[in-house]
């Protein structure tokens, strides 16, 4: 055999090895799109019931998210944090932990990165920006280090705990955007940052960034983090059953607090990508519910972070094709929170497909399993 | 220059009552839910769709009264989807529950916006107004505190009672327990384990959307997006520390609720900026669920109960 032959048929074999995990993932994510489906049926109910046409709205929607360049910018520019939010709440889920303070780690996480980016001038890009990420990281990791120990050293329910902690991040930067650090005129908000910790924008006109690539890259190393690191066995394995990962060894107070501190940290650079790519100064409340679109998002994903980016892709056509539909059709954004949580609701309960299908239904999609 | 007494004063208690009226129901809408193994995060949105019902039904109306029947319906509604999600299909609680709560920030928001054309916030209507009670009224400092108060502040101080009797001194309380400690052993001895979670559920379900109305029909008359601001989940908190009892959760409702109207009154009196206030109620669950999470036992392990 020479060696083009070896080379082809590897080739070959890569190639069925990549259609076969498509194809396999397609079939493993029926219940994803069939709830996401479903969630736009009950919402075209929705828009029925209220007076507007949903195929005016939808069609609206998809233009806009997906029409033209500037569409597939802004379209990608949403997915950015909702991306971020979405590893951040699926690390604490491996771990068996809810996160539900993503919108909170987000919000810390950009008021830190756009403190350092307004604070420090005259530094090189190369050191300026790099802080100012650095300060988003650190500001979520200290979101998520707070329930984290609370719940490792005293039992506090992380539910609770990460959902308070999100009001309190919401007044505190509102505090400080309207009395110390507010700019001015009447909006709260701050002065804008220093050029020099801006992240670039990738597409002209729209305000698609260098934030993009980072969510990309936060993804994979998520799948490495978990899939190639003894931390990430070890979260793996505190999740599916923390008494056996403890007689294993594993020190799963350790465990629990690492996975909730990178988790806040993946949360507060989705913010800090926000501050510094997109709006470049901090504004009160910048996130529009970024935080529970991630959650939706990670569901969504399968739980796994490949999984994840095309979700946050959905997803962020959905809010930024989301803008359009409203200004053109009047339909109120609202609509996008409700197929948000109609995604979620189906997700809840897996068991709920095998039931259709036992009824009856989608024959046609499952009969090849 | 601010007078302690401007602050804390007979007001301040009544305040207190007030603002721990929602929690009560609340709490006690958890601790039905939890004490047949379920998790019911879902009692934010319960509450806050429970508080736009209200709203909308008076509006329509004119009657605040089919308001709070309303805002019982909506969240009994609620109650029933968290339960098929939950019991029947055992999907997890957590994601249920924060499903729930999205479903109903997102349909507020939307309709208030397609009724009153705002999403902030919906027009006045006519609220439940304070009935006076007169041989209490007239008792001096406590006639104060309880004596003048929206007739929902009483009914949750009776539920809390009837909770205490239906739990505690009834077998359906004993067989309701029984479901969440140990549902096989209930099975065998008759029990109807999914019935009971389905019931317990839709009165959960209720009692937050009771708690709404007191929001929205009893506090303010008016309906404002995302009126509830966590109160479901502090409620979650009270009725933690409360260990589960309906007498337990009344205490740490009024705990929470004098934060609350303390808050309001700091507010007013414009000592600090109002978002460092607002923090304070917030910041107070956190510390006290951390120091009572260890002292508590829950009532259940809230694993999903699969008949053989």
């Amino acid at each position: 055999m020479t060696e083009d032959q070896t080379m082809s048929r590897k080739g070959k074999q890569l190639v069925e090895k990549i259609w076969s995990w498509l194809t396999g993932s397609l079939r493993n994510s029926i219940p994803q799109i069939v709830a996401i489906i479903a969630a736009f049926l009950i919402g075209a109910i929705v828009l029925l019931a209220t007076g507007f046409s949903p195929l005016e709205a939808y069609g609206a929607m998809l233009i806009g998210a997906i029409g033209d360049i500037y569409g597939i910018g802004q379209t990608l520019t949403q997915a950015t944090p909702i991306l971020f939010t979405a590893l951040a709440f699926l690390l604490s889920f491996k771990c068996g932990l809810f996160n539900l303070g993503a919108e909170g780690q987000l919000l810390i996480g950009g008021f830190f990165a756009a403190v350092v980016g307004i604070s420090l001038t005259g530094l090189p890009v190369f050191v300026h920006l790099p802080l100012a990420l650095l300060a988003g990281i650190f500001g979520g990791a200290i979101m998520g280090f707070i329930p984290a120990v609370l719940k490792a050293k005293l039992g506090a329910h992380e539910v609770i705990t990460t959902m308070m902690s999100s009001y309190v991040a919401l007044y505190v930067t509102s505090y400080f955007v309207n009395y110390p650090l507010k700019a001015p005129g009447w909006v709260s908000q701050t002065i804008p940052i220093a050029p020099s910790a801006e992240l670039p924008r990738l597409l002209p006109v729209t305000q698609l960034s260098a934030a993009f690539i980072l969510s990309i890259a936060a993804a994979l190393a998520t799948v490495y983090l978990l899939d190639r690191t003894t931390i990430g066995y070890e979260i793996k394995a505190i999740g599916l059953n923390p008494l056996a990962a403890r007689n294993a060894g594993i020190n799963t107070n350790k465990g629990l607090i690492l996975a909730m501190v990178i988790s806040g940290a993946i949360a507060g650079i989705g913010g800090a990508g926000e501050i510094l790519g997109v709006h470049r100064r901090f504004i009160d409340g910048f996130s529009p519910g970024y935080g529970w679109d991630g959650l939706a998002v990670a569901l969504i994903g399968g739980l796994n972070p490949l999984g994840s980016i095309v979700a946050a892709i959905l997803f962020g056509a959905i809010r930024s094709g989301g803008i359009t539909m409203n200004v053109s059709t009047g339909v109120p954004l609202d609509i996008i929170n409700i197929l948000q949580a109609l995604v979620v609701l189906f997700v809840a309960a897996p068991k709920l497909f095998g039931y259709i299908r036992k009824k009856g239904g989608f024959k046609w999609l499952t009969s090849q399993t | 220059m601010v007078n302690i007494t401007d602050i804390i004063n007979v007001g301040l208690f009544a305040a207190s009552l007030r603002m721990a009226t929602p929690l009560i129901f609340a709490s006690i809408g958890g601790i039905f839910s939890e004490r047949v193994g379920i998790v019911n995060i879902a009692l934010e949105g319960m509450m806050l769709t429970g508080a736009f019902s209200g709203v909308l039904a008076t509006f329509a109306t004119g009657n605040p009264w089919v308001g709070v029947l309303a805002s019982i319906l909506a969240g009994g509604l609620l109650g029933y989807l968290h339960a098929i999600l939950t019991v029947k299909f055992a999907g997890n609680q957590i994601i249920s529950g924060t499903g729930i709560n999205l479903l109903a920030l997102g349909v507020t928001a939307y309709l208030c916006q397609a009724i009153w054309g705002s999403r902030g916030a919906s027009e006045s209507v006519h609220g439940l107004g304070a009935v006076s009670i007169p041989l209490i009224n007239d008792i001096p400092v406590l006639g104060e505190v309880i004596g003048n108060q929206t007739p929902l502040v009483y009914l949750s101080i009776l539920v809390v009672v009837l909770a205490y009797i239906l739990l505690f001194k009834m077998p359906q309380g004993l067989r309701i327990r029984a479901v969440g400690e140990y549902p096989a052993a209930a099975d065998t001895t008759g029990v109807d384990v999914y019935r009971t979670k389905y019931l317990c559920l839709v009165l959960s379900g209720m009692l937050s959307g009771l708690g709404g109305a007191f929001l929205s029909l009893g506090h303010l008359s008016l309906f404002v997006y995302g009126m509830t601001g966590g109160r479901g989940f502090i409620a979650l908190a009270a009725m933690i520390i409360g260990g589960w009892t309906p007498f337990g959760a009344l205490g740490a409702s009024f705990l929470f609720g004098f934060a609350d109207a303390l808050q309001i009154r700091l507010q007013s009196v414009g000592l600090l900026p109002s978002q460092i206030i607002l923090t304070l109620p917030y910041i107070l669950t956190i510390v006290v669920v951390a120091i009572f999470a260890r002292k508590r036992t829950p009532p259940s392990d809230y694993k999903p109960y699969i008949k053989e």
